[in-house]
């Protein structure tokens, strides 16, 4: 009986639109699957059986990525009820931990994850590195590597400022001061001021918008880390996944 | 419709495609030196690995989550500056450089080269040993290279994340915390300062610390060139010159300390537009 409505199910035409193949148990559908599904196509059709061990890659590069997925998710419903103005952004937030619905632990489990997410790109990178990964042919992926994790750093401290809190307006006062330092373009740096560097025209003030951390810089803080950075590391990433499967994988033979 | 014409359309055996599913075929793969054996189908050998592992993970997430929670203080207020300001944890490493070096270097310049030598490793590693595994003894140079920067990234964020109280002193974690610690009374001096009091001109003082800073990159650049020739030979002009180059400043955080606990140097080289 449930076999067969289970074969009616999967012969009408809504249920094959959907999936080209039969459940995944023998060779010809387990390879179907991975060639027809967008998302399962990110891996090969079959890997050589040491690479599986977890000993090798102990799942970090993946982890990372599974650490961004739940980040845009948690991070999605905060932003339903997040508003980047210096004067709701805290009593946003405070309420978001304590009168919204599941609040508290979404806006935990953004917080943990960003937080792990920074720990395991770095750890995934101590790997590559010592597994000899990021040798030709890797190396341009080694770098996109790099790239990645720098923007893993700025998304995580971009985030930083968006609670409005002591912490977040202080931590990224001391960040941001570095800025005005920076050779030629910050107005306190080297060569700034003989550069025509002032407070109100260096780098700083295009990052703050301001001359202090104020409604400019969290509006910008809040852009660059809602669309703009997740965009460029999902760009990223999408290169990063595919150089892996063009460069081959490094696993042990 | 069955199944089979749906796919069969789709995914058409058809040799003129390029991109097509064309046959299973029993038999040797065209690996090379590798049996079909070794290899094994992703789903769901691969996808099984992937699921558990997200899966543990986000347990362990859940599981901080249920005890500790995301922090907020009060909010924000330019009226009262919290002491000691603190970066957020992972760029606590660069914030206690701060300490060492003035901000243009430790806060801009040090940081992008750490990114663009990190991207350089590729291209400056010749050595093809070692791919696959997790490996020691067969690129010791490399190996020892990066742990140095790893050990040292680390050894700053810790100090910085646990031993860093008011006015940015040493606590240790028995310390009180309110406490504020007495200044150490130890003056800070310049290199040429330092020199001048050893009875130098002051031109002759900055001259020197201009010789000297040229001669700390010199000697990255020569010595191995002595010491190792096969290697050196083996890597070529302008590697050699990137390796060492960047081997002197991934030396210099560890110099400084050095010449700051142990001479109460402050700077080692004062030009007019910069000091280091
Ligand atoms: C957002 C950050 C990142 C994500 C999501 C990510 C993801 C991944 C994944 C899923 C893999 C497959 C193997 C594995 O899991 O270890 C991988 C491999 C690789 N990653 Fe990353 N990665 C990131 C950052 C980095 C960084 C910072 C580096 C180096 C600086 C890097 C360099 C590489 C290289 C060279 C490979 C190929 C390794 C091999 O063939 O063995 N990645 N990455």
């Amino acid at each position: 009986m449930i076999d067969r409505l289970a074969k009616f199910v999967r012969d009408t035409q809504i249920w094959q639109s959907v999936f080209r193949h039969g459940y995944p148990d023998n060779d010809r559908n387990q390879s179907l699957i991975m060639f027809s599904s967008v998302l399962l196509h990110l891996h090969p059709v079959k890997i050589r059986r040491s690479a599986l061990r977890f000993r090798y890659t102990m799942c970090l590069g993946g982890l990372s990525a599974f650490m961004f997925l739940l980040l845009t998710f948690t991070g999605i419903f905060l932003m339903f009820y997040y508003v980047p103005d210096t004067r709701q952004a805290f009593q946003n937030i405070k309420d978001i931990t304590s009168n919204v619905f599941m609040g508290g632990l979404m806006r935990d489990l953004h917080k943990w994850s960003a937080e792990a997410m920074v720990f395991l790109v770095w750890m995934h990178m101590f790997r590559v590195f010592m597994t000899g990964s990021y040798k030709a042919p890797r190396e341009f992926n080694w770098g996109i590597g790099v790239i990645l994790l720098t923007l893993t750093l700025l998304l995580s401290w971009t985030g930083y400022l968006l609670p409005w809190d002591q912490l977040a307006l202080w931590a990224i006062t001391v960040g941001t001061k570095m800025a005005e330092a920076t050779p030629f373009f910050g107005y306190a740096g080297p060569w700034g001021q003989q550069l025509g560097m002032r407070v109100d025209n260096d780098i700083r003030f295009l990052l703050i918008g301001g001359t202090v951390v104020g409604q400019s810089a969290l509006l910008r803080f809040y852009v660059l880390h809602c669309v703009a950075l997740p965009v460029l590391i999902t760009l990223g990433m999408v290169v990063h996944f595919w150089r892996i499967r063009k460069d081959g994988f490094s696993g042990p033979l | 419709m069955s199944e089979r014409n749906t796919t069969e359309n789709i995914y058409p055996r058809n040799p003129k495609k390029s991109y097509a599913l064309m046959e299973l075929v029993k038999g040797q793969g065209f690996q090379t030196k590798k049996q079909p054996e070794d290899t094994v189908f992703v789903w769901p050998h691969l996808l099984y690995i992937e699921l558990i592992a997200a899966l543990v993970f986000l347990a362990g997430l859940l599981w901080v989550c249920t005890f500790k929670h995301a922090p907020l203080e009060d909010m924000a207020s330019a009226d009262t500056t919290p002491n000691p300001m603190k970066a957020p944890w992972y760029f606590l490493g660069l914030q206690e450089l701060l300490v060492f070096f003035d901000p243009w270097l430790a806060g801009m310049v040090l940081p992008s080269l750490i990114v663009v030598g990190m991207i350089a490793i590729p291209y400056l590693d010749i050595n093809p040993k070692g791919v696959g595994y997790w490996a020691w003894k067969e690129r010791p140079f490399a190996i020892w290279t990066f742990q140095f920067g790893w050990v040292q990234w680390w050894v700053f964020i810790i100090i910085g994340v646990f031993f860093r109280g008011l006015d940015w002193a040493w606590y240790w974690p028995w310390d009180d915390w309110h406490q504020h610690k007495p200044s150490s009374g130890a003056t800070l001096n310049d290199m040429n300062v330092i020199l001048e009091g050893w009875g130098m001109s002051v031109s002759a003082a900055n001259m020197s610390t201009y010789i000297m800073t040229i001669g700390y990159f010199a000697v990255f650049m020569v010595l191995p060139a002595i010491l190792w020739r096969k290697f050196s030979r083996n890597l070529g002009f302008a590697r050699y010159v990137t390796v060492w180059g960047l081997m002197a400043l991934l030396w210099i955080s560890p110099v400084k300390v050095f010449l700051r606990l142990g001479f109460n140097i402050k700077y080692f080289l004062v030009t007019p537009w910069f000091k280091v």
